[in-house]
């Protein structure tokens, strides 16, 4: 089975204003199999763990330790994490201009796979996941992200994760600027690649809203740069009654 | 920059008031060659026009035309006599397509234009015969017409593509091979033609090209043109495209690869004058290794009569190495208040590195990310030739340069 492993994580990144402290010691350990919603603030450093894990140039780890099945993934490039089973699902998806989604699926799933993936049942696999999160045909032939509009750079995010097929992956506020009928395809597009291939899930969001659709095993609170409280599904439930006042307040005192 | 209010300034320019700062208060001097308070004509419909190369001075390189041009390396070509006899070249069928070489009374020349430097007023002094290519018929067809042997002698050239009413095709003109050539071509498109015109420079590693294309559109026509240069030492290509006919139309692109030592200029000018009518003007290059030099000038003039006109240009270049420089120049020119959008853009940079992350990130390692970009960022072009034969060779031959050198 497989784990990923976070350990007293701690990340800075260079601003105009010079170094700043975002990550202050993270732990968490995933299973596979496993959905954990990481929930906070605005500010609380829940992005900079998504893009620390994909290995963003930007972020600089000081120290701590990201482990998947015991490889040390911070040793990794970019691309051998992706191709060692991490996947990032972005909040916002760049552009790639005269790239169409057929060519950038195609290289991706060769680079992960390490071959070119049989051409019919790809084409057949790539059309039902389209059809699934009611992505045109003619998105096919469209340049990524190129034009797209939020919410179907979202469903292109999670028509990604149905054909890369990664051991884990995190989820960056996928659940922002989608309406609810959006929110609802591309949730159930998450449950699908989970029942397919039973990876583990980091959720990362602001709102309980997306926790209607996709029930998280393990709800972590995120505040000023470490987990601050941590419990079931319950948890989310009092967020969503309470906010994060609580426990902004008791970091100020710190 | 509006030339014309600098023209309206230079002459109805007040007196300074004494209580101005003087030019010389700030130290600001005399250029060592003149002119100083000289306002050069500005206008691009009146710059000097002549078939003749004796009209033209000598060629100094601080020439509005030359200024960004190596034009030590081509005397041969703007001051040297030419060889204007008639070449050998290859050319596919297409029914309603014919080729021919005419004689210098055709009264073809010099209905599109007029040279405007003395590169192409001596090309224009010695051609021998012209080339003409002249299409007819509604049904759309394409030719290709192949030149591949020139020869390194400084020669001359003139073609002429017309395009009769309603007629409809894509003439591509491959240049491969060596030349030492100054050249004019003349595209003419009658009432309701549909002309696309393909130059495709995949030159040897010596040669040098100056042409100058000069197009005239009739009403309701459409001419896509489109300058694709990838071989050859000196290659300049430069297009200007008069929309002399109500709701005529244009489309042009360009795309270059300019490696270590390459320069490849464009000069491309679109002249508004009928009403309704349209442009677009989209050039893409990308820039790899020591010493490899592009320039991209678009002048774009809506003339007074050229009411409810819409036109947007834009030049995009991709920096892929230290040591390479793009020049690109935009100029608007607008003497109606009536249009219905005018706009240019142009932008220069490297990598976007975000771009290089989420491709990484999706497993694709840095090298063929960056391929992927590069083939991505000229593809925008190449999608819109619209002759699926030559967009294949095209992406192989951007392929092939792309794997000469190392992309970093």
């Amino acid at each position: 089975m497989s784990v990923l492993e976070i350990k007293d994580l701690h990340v800075s990144v260079e601003t105009d204003q010079g170094t700043t402290q975002i990550l202050r010691g993270v732990n968490l350990t995933i299973n596979e199999g496993e959905i954990h919603a990481i929930m906070g603030p605005n500010g609380s450093g829940k992005s900079t763990l998504a893009y620390t894990i994909a290995g963003h140039p930007k972020y600089h780890v000081e120290s701590g330790t990201i482990q998947l099945d015991g490889e040390d993934v911070l040793a990794m490039t970019v691309d051998a994490r992706a191709r060692a089973g991490l996947f990032l699902a972005m909040q916002y998806p760049v552009e790639i201009p005269g790239v169409s989604v057929t060519n950038f699926l195609r290289t991706a799933k060769t680079a992960i796979d390490g071959t070119a993936p049989p051409i019919r049942t790809w084409i057949k696999d790539v059309r039902e996941s389209m059809t699934r999160l009611r992505m045109d045909k003619s998105f096919a032939e469209r340049n990524v992200n190129e034009g797209f509009s939020g919410g179907e750079k979202k469903r292109n995010e999670i028509l990604q994760l149905e054909l890369l097929k990664p051991k884990f992956a995190v989820l960056d506020e996928t659940d922002s600027g989608l309406d609810v009928d959006a929110l609802k395809i591309v949730s159930e597009g998450v449950n699908r690649a989970k029942e397919n291939t039973g990876l583990g899930i980091l959720l990362i969001t602001h709102y309980t809203r997306i926790l209607r659709y996709i029930k998280p095993d393990f709800v972590h609170v995120f505040v000023n740069g470490r987990i601050a409280e941590q419990g079931g599904p319950e948890l989310a439930d009092r967020l969503e009654d309470e906010g994060y006042d609580r426990y902004l307040a008791e970091s100020n005192v710190n | 920059m509006s030339a014309a209010s600098a023209r309206t300034q230079a002459s109805t320019k007040p007196a300074p008031s004494p209580a101005l700062p003087t030019a010389e208060q700030h130290g600001i001097k005399e250029h060592s060659d003149g002119r100083f308070g000289y306002v050069p004509v500005q206008t691009r419909s009146a710059r000097f026009k002549s078939v003749n190369a004796a009209d033209f001075a000598a060629v100094t390189g601080r020439e509005a035309v030359w200024k960004y041009s190596p034009v030590a390396r081509f005397t041969d070509l703007t001051a040297g006599e030419l060889d204007g006899s008639t070449y050998e070249y290859t050319v596919t069928d297409a029914p309603g397509v014919t080729v021919d070489w005419v004689g210098r009374d055709d009264a073809r020349i010099g209905t599109a234009g007029l040279p405007e430097e003395r590169a192409s007023a001596n090309a224009w002094t010695t051609f021998e015969r012209a080339l003409a290519i002249t299409v007819t018929g509604e049904d759309e067809k394409e030719i290709t017409l192949s030149r591949a042997n020139l020869g390194s002698a400084p020669r001359a050239a003139h073609t002429i593509i017309e395009a009769r009413p309603f007629s409809h095709a894509t003439v591509i003109l491959q240049n491969n091979g060596d030349a030492r050539l100054s050249e004019n071509v003349e595209i003419i498109l009658g009432d309701s033609a549909n002309l696309t015109v393909i130059t495709v420079q995949e030159w040897n590693a010596d040669a040098v090209q100056l042409a100058s294309h000069f197009a005239t559109i009739g009403r309701d026509a459409r001419l896509k043109h489109i300058v694709v240069s990838l071989g050859g030492s000196i290659v300049r290509v430069n297009p200007a495209v008069h929309l002399a006919g109500p709701g005529s139309d244009t489309e042009l692109l360009g795309l270059y690869f300019a490696d270590a030592g390459q320069h490849l200029e464009q000069q491309v000018y679109v002249d508004h004058i009928a009403p309704h009518t349209r442009s677009r003007v989209t050039y893409k290059g990308a820039l790899q290794g020591a010493g490899a030099r592009t320039v991209w000038i678009g002048d774009v003039l809506i003339g007074p009569g050229a009411s409810g006109t819409d036109s947007y240009e834009q030049n995009r270049n991709l920096v892929l190495s230290e040591g390479t420089r793009a020049d690109s120049v935009p100029n608007l020119e607008i003497e109606t208040g009536d249009i219905l959008g005018a706009g240019h853009a142009s932008a220069t940079g490297r990598f976007d590195d975000e771009q290089l992350f989420y491709l990484q990130s999706r497993g694709i390692t840095e090298d063929e990310a960056r391929r992927l970009v590069v083939r991505g960022f000229l593809s925008e072009v190449v999608q819109k030739i619209g002759s699926r034969p030559l967009e294949d060779r095209l992406h192989a031959a951007i392929e092939a340069e792309l794997a000469v050198t190392e992309v970093r």
